[in-house]
């Protein structure tokens, strides 16, 4: 890692003055960014510690309803956090279901969902990368490409955002709050993590020295809490990023879906929001016909990006699936084995002959 | 059961390890955790590039960056006393250690930084940023050229057999014929290779994981080129070896050059990444089961035909066909080997080497058979039962596998299994499938020592450079000491894990146990044989005249045999005859004339339950059963869990662990543990462990077989015929991951 | 800018004990500033980027990985690490359970795994309304902590026990834990 300097913010102000000088990175939890450094892949000369910042760690109802939850909460927080479970179980699923308890307790909620790619050649140094540097190739393409995107990528990238956390934020008309050197903006969540296109090494809408201040959930978000699932394949049963998920809600009124989201994760570089596929849904009754509807909907402009045509079959699965759990309604208590498909207990289903 | 199988006051006693208290306290210091005064860190930089040489390295920008000390490369590596590529046995295999600038694998260690902290050192082996001149790697296996190996595995043939194969075949009713793969593994014990290493003078000092403590000391001694007595290997506690451990590896041996090129003492730690090339792997192979049976079930030909790979540079074969040769009768059996080479890090040992990969593909095929012949996977094992060893014909020592498999069976519930696939779901819609294979492993012996000492306070200190990598020799040495003493636990001392001991052998091999156990148990004999000596030819003892056959030791006195009312302490022989203690040495190998004539193997029978998502093609393994005979079970709690911990192996083979190597670069994309996964706790609900009860007369004078490598073996195939019994889906090549089911 | 070799005073407390530090070096993870300058070597270097676990301690209460946490960044923070769990010569209930259970075997992941079973019994949610924990969420929970031995049986098994003598022991008499290093097998 190289040797960096330490600058501890005390004020969003200084944090972003600190962060103007060249080569500066923001550091919260570290559990992206000090793995980064130590990987060689990002090699920051200045630290700006947001950790101190006051006001960024709690999680605010606002008076219109929706809920602020500030950059530095860390996702094991928001995870405990019964209020918060209770009007958006999804999120909680998602978050509960990435990486582990270790890691959720320092990473922030800002960190979550500016995490980088894992593709294994942006993550090896000596492998080309658009994303480190630019013009250099994508060496990804024609490697091992099992994980890789099938919607939205490029010539350029084909790298997968890894977030379970941004599946459902992206689902539910997330807002992200930002703060930097021209004052504050915001910019919804699911256009917030750039398509790779011809700058890959753009990766989020962020401007320079900017910071992400919180991420809010508009008041409508919460009617989800009845029906909504986050649903995560794995090639194990904890502690493995998705190789593909989904989050959905729906919102019944009278036998009907009024209303329907669905994202999906890893399977681009973006949060994938489906709202073609959303749109099928309005208005109609839940049925594994809407639903395979709306799934073929959801991958209509897929591609394989290599040896990754699975994907595309999986993701329409998937989206069947959570809808269908979703439509079931949200479980009274968080699955022993969050967004598994062995949600439940191995021993609560005991086995009988077909 | 036997889990009171006793003998004498300790042996078959299920004690807690009497290492635990040090290792739940963090009391317990492992190599990297030793810092003598004055350390300095050393970093490895490593090979980006397959094949080719290292052109240019920035010395500048590493020696410039504060903190650095020393940058060793070839051309200031101190010279070594013989060639690192010198192989004056098969076992010494080649090592990477700046002989030049040859690259020869991605991840070979091109260069040393040595720096007052771990953060400098780091960072200056990643300034090297080293320039090369490269070749296009061959990676793929068998695309480097396929030819026959002189031996495979530890020196076994490549090929071996017995009758005819074509007449086998012609003679079937049905043949299965199948090509199954499996992946390459890296051991990825949770300690990484490494060495705190301190020179003084000719004299070296080192802690290291070694699971051959005085094979380690010998090799040390010919590249350094000091006497082997100058050399003190330690290593009290070793985190996790599994192979990779048993012979010392280029990272363990550069912390010593380091030390030595900057007159320091020097700590070198692997890195995580750095553990997917240096310190070997099992290889990927491609094997082939070519199965004939009458309708009956009954073999007629088992052929299984290999191919491994090793490195560009040195030899070693996965010995897959090993399985076949020791396990169903069958008239003709025919295993032969191939290899081929490739631009990687030479193979080595890792947990049951050639029987792990072998059984997955051996206990595929024969379900395959079970299916072609509509047989019950369990009978068609038992119809083809070797009552001895197929292709010598020898008797077994011991085998109880027919008890392993009924009481697994009855355990598990195998006998509610449906024969056709897809049959089960469980409440929540998940395919459920039953399937079972037959684990077996060898019951070797290295050869080892150890000494027995009687001190005049009625306490015992028994002496042994073996090795404790979890399988537990720290608490069954002491049992085994104890009962041989007549003392109870805690009057016997147990000093392992320093090659100033008694040469302990080998860890490895599932021999540790029987092959140190018996060289203490021997000693422990010889001791008491000297202190019966003392007391019956003193006229003094109560025990004057008895003769050593007519003494026995029991808690801490020897008595007369033939009158215990006649005894007399350890401690008041050795006062009465002046001596403050008295000490014996023991032998433990195996005996070559009932190793000639019988055959020496553990086995056991596996049952896997999996749950299948029939969408998502996600697996899980709800239930394992394993029933396993391994002779005398010293404590059966620590075996319990080598058991379990073989099992979980073999579920990591059958479901997760995968190399991936780009073919282009030759580096592996998923070289760290979040990509290359091994299990986790959520991965397996619930595993059972059978200990079933096996004399063994032969093997050793304690009747005790090895287990730390059985689990592994059984339960890859038992799982994979599961996946198969859930889906009908027969993945053949391992490991068996979601896409292969989406169906 | 960059190499900046300064000085950086922070205090932490160290299972219990308040400690002045100067780090010499702002790269110093909490896990080497354990390891190599505290010589607190209980805490385990598996991976060095939070996929193991063997590097587990307690941060103010909560379990995070040491490897991946810059100690410049946690001035001021209390640490728990394995050295300061038990109570002198009387182990912790995880560490007693973890014994008795055979939830290791070559040890090196251990540390990591009893503080991150005490925080996962700290944390709550394990059962219902004062019943027994449920094991799945156990395994769930403990998932974070990799065990290359395999040990995950008697891992399982030993944080069932400590949870049910510490729930037992919030709830009565303080002494409950298991006791003696001879125990009879339960199976």
């Amino acid at each position: 890692m190289k040797s960096f300097d330490y600058v501890r913010a005390g004020s969003l102000a200084e944090a972003v003055a600190a962060a103007s000088a060249p080569g500066a990175a923001y550091l919260a939890g570290g559990t992206n960014l000090v793995d980064l450094m130590k990987g060689g892949l990002t090699r920051p000369d200045r630290l700006v510690d947001l950790t101190r910042l006051p006001g960024l760690d709690r999680i605010e109802t606002l008076p219109d309803g929706a809920t602020r939850i500030g950059a530095l909460v860390r996702n094991g927080a928001l995870t405990r956090d019964a209020g918060f479970a209770g009007r958006y179980p999804a999120v909680v699923e998602a978050l509960l279901s990435g990486a582990s308890a270790q890691l959720r307790n320092a990473a922030t909620t800002a960190g979550n969902v500016l995490q980088r790619t894992r593709c294994g050649y942006f993550y090896d140094p000596a492998s080309a990368c658009n994303k480190r540097s630019p013009g250099a190739g994508c060496e990804a393409r024609g490697g091992i490409t099992r994980t890789h995107a099938v919607l939205g990528w490029s010539e350029h990238c084909i790298a997968t955002h890894p977030s379970d956390f941004c599946v459902p934020l992206a689902a539910l008309d997330a807002v992200v709050e930002i703060e930097g050197p021209t004052g504050r903006r915001e910019v919804p969540f699911d256009v917030f993590h750039l398509l790779p296109g011809d700058t890959p090494e753009r990766e989020t809408a962020l401007r320079a020295g900017e910071v992400v201040t919180a991420i809010r959930l508009p008041p409508e978000a919460a009617g989800f809490a009845g029906h909504s699932r986050y649903l995560k394949v794995r090639e194990r049963t904890s502690y493995a990023f998705a190789v593909v998920s989904a989050a959905v809600g729906l919102r019944l009124e009278g036998g009907t879906i009024a209303d329907g989201r669905i994202a999906l994760g890893s399977v681009a570089l973006r949060p994938w929001r489906a709202r073609e596929a959303e749109a099928l849904l309005a208005g109609r009754a839940p049925s594994p016909e809407v639903f395979a509807e709306a799934a073929r909907a959801a991958l209509a402009g897929a591609t394989p990006s290599g040896d990754n045509a699975f994907k595309i079959e999986l993701a329409r699965r998937i989206v069947v699936r959570a809808l269908t759990l979703a439509a079931a309604g949200t479980p009274g208590r968080m699955p022993a084995l969050p967004a598994s498909p062995f949600a439940t207990s191995p021993t609560a289903g005991a086995s009988h002959h077909a | 059961m036997p889990e009171r199988q006793r003998h004498g006051s300790s042996i078959g006693l299920p004690l807690t390890r009497r290492d635990g208290p040090d290792k739940v306290t963090g009391a317990a210091r492992y190599s990297a955790d030793i810092r003598p005064d004055g350390l300095v860190h050393a970093v490895m930089a490593t090979s980006t590039i397959a094949k080719g040489r290292v052109t240019h390295l920035d010395l500048a920008a590493a020696e410039a960056h504060p903190g650095v000390i020393a940058v060793m490369t070839p051309d200031n590596a101190p010279p070594l006393a013989k060639s690192p590529d010198e192989k004056d046995n098969p076992f010494a295999f080649r090592l990477n250690l700046l002989q030049d600038h040859t690259v020869r694998y991605a991840g070979q260690p091109i260069a040393v930084v040595v720096a007052t902290t771990l953060e400098a050192a780091t960072e200056g082996a990643a300034l090297l940023s080293p320039g090369y001149e490269s070749e296009a790697p061959t990676i793929g296996l068998g695309e480097g050229g396929i030819f026959t190996p002189d031996s495979v595995g530890a020196g076994s043939p490549t090929s071996d057999g017995t009758g005819d194969m074509e007449a086998g075949l012609a003679a079937a009713d049905a043949r299965v014929t199948a090509t199954y793969e499996t992946a390459g593994q890296y051991h990825n014990p949770l300690e990484p290779h490494c060495s705190v290493a301190e020179w003084d003078g000719d004299r070296l000092t080192l802690h290291t994981p070694s699971q051959a403590l005085w094979i380690a000391k010998a090799r040390l001694a010919g590249f350094f080129g000091i006497p082997p007595e100058n050399i003190r290997v330690v290593c009290h506690y070793l985190g996790g070896g599994f192979g990779s451990k048993g012979f010392l590896s280029p990272p363990q041996i550069l912390g010593i050059m380091a030390a030595k090129l900057t007159g320091r003492p020097v700590k070198l730690v692997t890195r995580r990444e750095q553990m997917f090339g240096p310190v070997g792997h099992r290889s990927p192979t491609r094997q082939t089961l070519t199965l004939g049976a009458t309708r009956d079930g009954a073999l007629t030909a088992l052929g299984h035909h290999t191919l491994s790979q090793t490195s560009a540079y040195d030899d070693f074969f996965e010995a897959s066909g090993l399985v076949a040769r020791h396990l169903y009768a069958s008239p003709a059996i025919s295993t032969t080997h191939e290899g081929s080479r490739a631009d990687i890090g030479t193979p080595i040992f890792m947990r049951a080497p050639g029987e792990a990969s072998g059984s997955v593909a051996v206990e595929s095929a024969l379900d395959e058979l079970a299916l072609a012949l509509d047989i019950d996977p369990l009978d068609l094992r038992l119809k083809n039962y070797a009552e001895v060893e197929p292709i010598t014909g020898r008797p077994f020592s011991s085998k109880a596998l027919r008890a392993c498999y009924a009481q697994g069976a009855e355990r598990f519930g195998w006998d509610r299994r449906p024969r056709a696939p897809r049959a089960m779901r469980d409440t929540d819609g998940l395919l459920v499938g039953w399937g079972m294979g037959t684990a077996t492993y060898p019951a070797g012996m290295m050869q080892g020592e150890a000494r027995a000492t009687i001190r005049a306070d009625g306490t015992a200190l028994i002496e042994t450079a073996a090795q404790d990598m979890g399988q537990g020799a720290w608490t069954v040495l002491a049992q085994i000491a104890a009962d041989g003493l007549g003392l109870s636990l805690d009057r016997v001392t147990l000093r392992i894990g320093d090659s100033d001991l008694p040469n302990g052998g080998l860890a490895g091999g599932s021999t540790g146990t029987a092959t140190s156990g018996t060289a203490v148990h021997a000693a422990a004999q010889a001791v008491i044989a000297q202190l019966a000596d003392l007391a019956t030819t003193d006229p003094a003892s109560p025990l004057y005249g008895a003769g050593n056959a007519g003494v026995t030791a029991s808690e801490g006195r020897l008595a007369r045999r033939d009158d215990p009312a006649r005894s007399e302490r350890f401690g008041d022989i050795l006062a009465r005859a002046g001596k403050p203690s008295v000490a014996a040495k023991g032998q433990g190998a195996g005996e070559p004339a009932s190793r000639k004539t019988y055959a020496m193997h553990a086995h056991g029978a596996v049952y896997a339950e999996v749950k299948v998502d029939p969408d998502l093609g996600q697996v899980r393994v709800t239930r394992l059963v394993g029933a396993f005979a391994a002779g005398r079970i010293v404590n059966p709690r620590l075996v319990r869990s080598q058991y379990e911990g073989g099992m979980i192996w073999g579920l990591s083979l059958a479901l997760h662990e995968h190399a991936a190597h780009d073919r282009r670069s030759g580096r592996i994309v998923n070289a760290n543990l979040a990509d290359y996964h091994v299990p986790v706790s959520a991965d397996l609900p619930s595993i059972e462990t059978i200990l079933v009860e096996e004399h063994d007369p032969h093997v050793n004078p304690l009747g005790i077989k090895g287990v730390g490598e059985l689990g592994i073996t059984g339960t890859a195939g038992a799982i994979a015929n599961a996946v198969w019994h859930a889906t009908g889906v027969r993945v053949r090549e391992i490991p068996i991951t979601l896409d292969k089911l989406l169906t | 800018m960059g190499l900046s070799i300064m000085s950086i005073p922070i205090t932490l407390t160290v299972n219990g004990v308040r400690r002045e530090i100067v780090l010499e070096d702002a790269r110093v993870t909490l896990l080497d500033l354990l390891r190599e300058r505290l010589d607190l070597t209980g805490a385990k270097k598996g991976c060095d980027r939070g996929q193991c676990g063997a590097c587990t301690i307690l941060v103010d209460g909560t379990r995070i990985n040491a490897c991946l946490a810059l100690a410049v960044s946690h001035d001021g923070a209390s640490l728990l690490t394995i050295e300061g769990l038990a109570d002198g010569d009387v182990l912790h209930p995880v560490q007693a359970a973890f014994l008795d259970n055979d939830g290791f075997q070559c040890g090196f992941c251990t540390p990591g795994q009893i503080l991150s079973a005490v925080a996962l019994i700290g944390e709550g949610g394990l059962a219902e309304e004062g019943g027994p924990a449920d094991p799945e969420r156990v395994r769930e929970g403990m998932s974070g902590n990799l065990c290359r031995c395999g040990a995950y049986a008697g891992i399982t098994q030993a944080v069932l026990q400590a949870h049910a003598a510490m729930t037992h022991a919030a709830m009565h008499a303080p002494d409950v834990l298991p006791g003696g290093n001879l125990t009879e097998d339960a199976a």
